[in-house]
């Protein structure tokens, strides 16, 4: 009987667990989605507590009080810029409990006695730690402390298959050495471990940090699925499977959005030396020719001045972010911009590329947080039909993601990558800090077109500048017809 | 064996329960399904907790502890962020817009 209660117990979790995650379809859905899910995990908490007598309550009380109150209150000061950092840092912390679950099993008297419990052991101890570097580096970077720039080391693929052979090895003796061995072998695995997931985070950055964060996200999963096989528990294993799909899948749409295959993206940033070089040469010439283009080209009052007139007139603007604007934390002022805009009369839609920003969907949540409404944030393949019609694109922070070359040119790093067909909208206004290739070194011809107008500089400064000049007509307007 | 079938079967299940019903997620919501997603991994505090039901050495309940610490900052952060994400998104269909437009 007591078992059917467990394998009941399991599968009501689980039924609420499939729930919530179904309720993830629209924004109100995901919240009760979430809020189901919370009740499901603190009910097996609660029965798990039930069941079972434990031997420390102060200690366990004590953890779980501290665990629970920073998680409360980081969560709740953290600003959405600084989401993908902070998931990052839970991906790590996730790692951190799979390999002390994975350690302890392994160490203790009385140690799995199966094959199958070891080997997962094992696994569950490597996944973690080297989802615990990894995501802290990954960290690190999201929250700009660390240099973002992939780092590739000399011989870097011959270092990670030494350190696995390394690990490999050590697992191996462990099982075979005995008990005596193990906690000393094992802290050299959890080393080695650590080691290895730095060294396999620290060759990607910048714009693949969304590839790399999906990732983390799986293999934390993974590594909670393992410690479920070691201790025979179904939820866990139930639990980290699900997050290590969902975290498979998010990896394949970011990798899909930017048209670069998962290894390339691990193998170090940017696609391989002849790739890379190629780019840098594109990239030199390209600054040959803006400043060429530039010094026929408009002044920034010039193109300032008529980027007004084109948005006055203009009656459908689509709005183009990408993580430029959160850089200069300009998303509060496009808003009003967008607001402005509707209220005299325009149709104004976001463009949302699936890899803008740091996480998948970031840039939904950048816009939510600064009170645009769902509804107009478009996707890629939905807003791209729409292009042709639209009097005025403007976009804010966003440079590879409006590369024609993506479509027109092969051989570059985003060649066949979807974009946003900003070319194909009348106008279209640039407000760039630079005029600086994006993360890809390719050289955006976007902004060689006559169409194009360049409002080189800060974001924040460029878009209140248009706002006010919006309002100030609007206002002579009314004092005109009144 | 028949509890790595079991396990194995388990672990495919979910896997391809869990596939399915994540692919039919909206980018729109992605960045708030990580988070919840993060938040049910922690679930490995209940391994963390049964760690506590067998007596064992003063250091592996160190880190035990360090287990539960890291799988409760996921379990409370990860719901909670989620669900102040969750409610950033709003729409409001034109009803603070200016009058004639959008009411039809």
């Amino acid at each position: 009987m007591s078992t059917w209660m467990t394998v009941l117990i399991d599968v009501a979790v689980i039924v609420l667990l499939v729930i919530g995650i179904s309720l993830f379809r629209t924004p109100r859905g995901a919240r009760y989605g979430n809020m189901t899910a919370a009740v499901a995990l603190l009910a097996a908490i609660a029965v798990v507590l039930l069941r079972n007598s434990v031997l420390d309550p102060v200690i366990l009380l004590g953890a779980l009080v501290v665990g629970g109150v920073l998680g409360t209150l980081i969560a709740m000061r953290v600003t959405m810029i600084q989401i993908p950092a902070m998931v990052a840092f839970q991906h790590g912390a996730g790692g951190v409990a799979a390999f002390c679950i994975a350690f302890v099993e392994l160490t203790r008297s009385g140690a799995p006695e199966s094959v199958v419990g070891e080997v997962s052991g094992f696994l569950g101890l490597v996944i973690g730690a080297a989802t615990f570097s990894g995501s802290m580096l990954a960290s690190g970077k999201l929250a700009a402390k660390i240099r973002q720039t992939p780092m590739v080391l000399p011989a870097h693929n011959w270092i990670l298959s030494l350190l696995l052979i390394i690990i490999v090895g050590l697992c191996v003796f462990a099982a075979t050495a005995g008990a005596a061995w193990m906690t000393l072998v094992l802290s050299g695995v959890l080393v080695t471990s650590i080691l290895l997931g730095a060294l396999f985070a620290m060759r990607i950055g910048g714009a693949d940090m969304p590839v790399l964060i999906s990732f983390l996200n799986a293999t934390a999963g993974l590594a909670a699925a393992f410690c479920g096989v070691i201790i025979q528990n179904r939820l866990l294993i139930a639990c980290g499977a699900t997050v290590a799909a969902s975290g498979s899948i998010l990896t394949a749409v970011m990798c899909r959005a930017m048209n670069r295959s998962f290894l390339k993206v691990l193998s170090g940033g940017r696609p391989a030396s002849r790739g890379g070089s190629a780019a840098v040469e594109a990239k030199a010439e390209g600054v040959d020719t803006q400043e060429k283009s530039t010094r026929t080209k408009r002044t920034f009052e010039e193109a300032m001045l008529e980027a007004k007139t084109v948005l006055r007139e203009s009656s459908r603007v689509i709005i183009i972010p990408g993580y430029g604007m959160a850089l200069a934390r300009a998303q509060f002022h496009v808003a009003s911009l967008a607001n402005k805009l509707e209220q005299l009369g325009k149709s104004v839609d976001f463009a949302i590329h699936p890899v803008a920003g740091r996480m998948p969907g970031h840039m939904n949540v950048l816009l939510a947080e600064a009170d645009v409404d769902y509804d107009k944030l478009k996707e890629m393949d939905e807003v791209n039909e729409t292009f042709g019609d639209t009097d005025a694109v403007l976009i804010i922070g966003a440079c590879d993601v409006v590369n024609p070359a993506a479509l027109e040119k092969e051989d570059t790093p985003i060649s066949g990558m979807p974009i946003l067909k900003a070319h194909e909208a009348k106008r279209v206004l640039v407000c760039n800090l630079d005029e600086r290739p994006g993360y890809s070194g390719v050289p955006n011809s976007l902004y060689d077109e006559p169409k194009t107008l360049l409002l080189l500089g800060d974001a924040n400064a460029t878009v209140t500048e248009l706002l006010d000049s919006l309002s100030a007509r609007g206002e002579r307007k009314e004092a005109l017809a009144s | 064996m028949a509890d790595l079938a079991l396990m194995l079967l388990v672990f495919a299940l979910s896997f391809g329960i869990g596939y399915v019903l994540i692919s039919r997620v909206p980018p729109l919501l992605h960045t708030p399904l990580m988070s919840m997603t993060n938040a049910i991994s922690a679930v490995t505090i209940l391994g963390a907790l049964l760690l506590f039901a067998v007596p064992m050495s003063t250091g592996n309940k160190v880190i035990g502890a360090i287990a539960l610490v890291t799988a409760s900052f996921n379990l409370v952060g990860g719901f909670v962020i989620t669900d102040r994400m969750t409610k950033m998104f709003k729409t409001h269909h034109g009803a603070e817009h200016s009058p004639g437009d959008g009411q039809s």
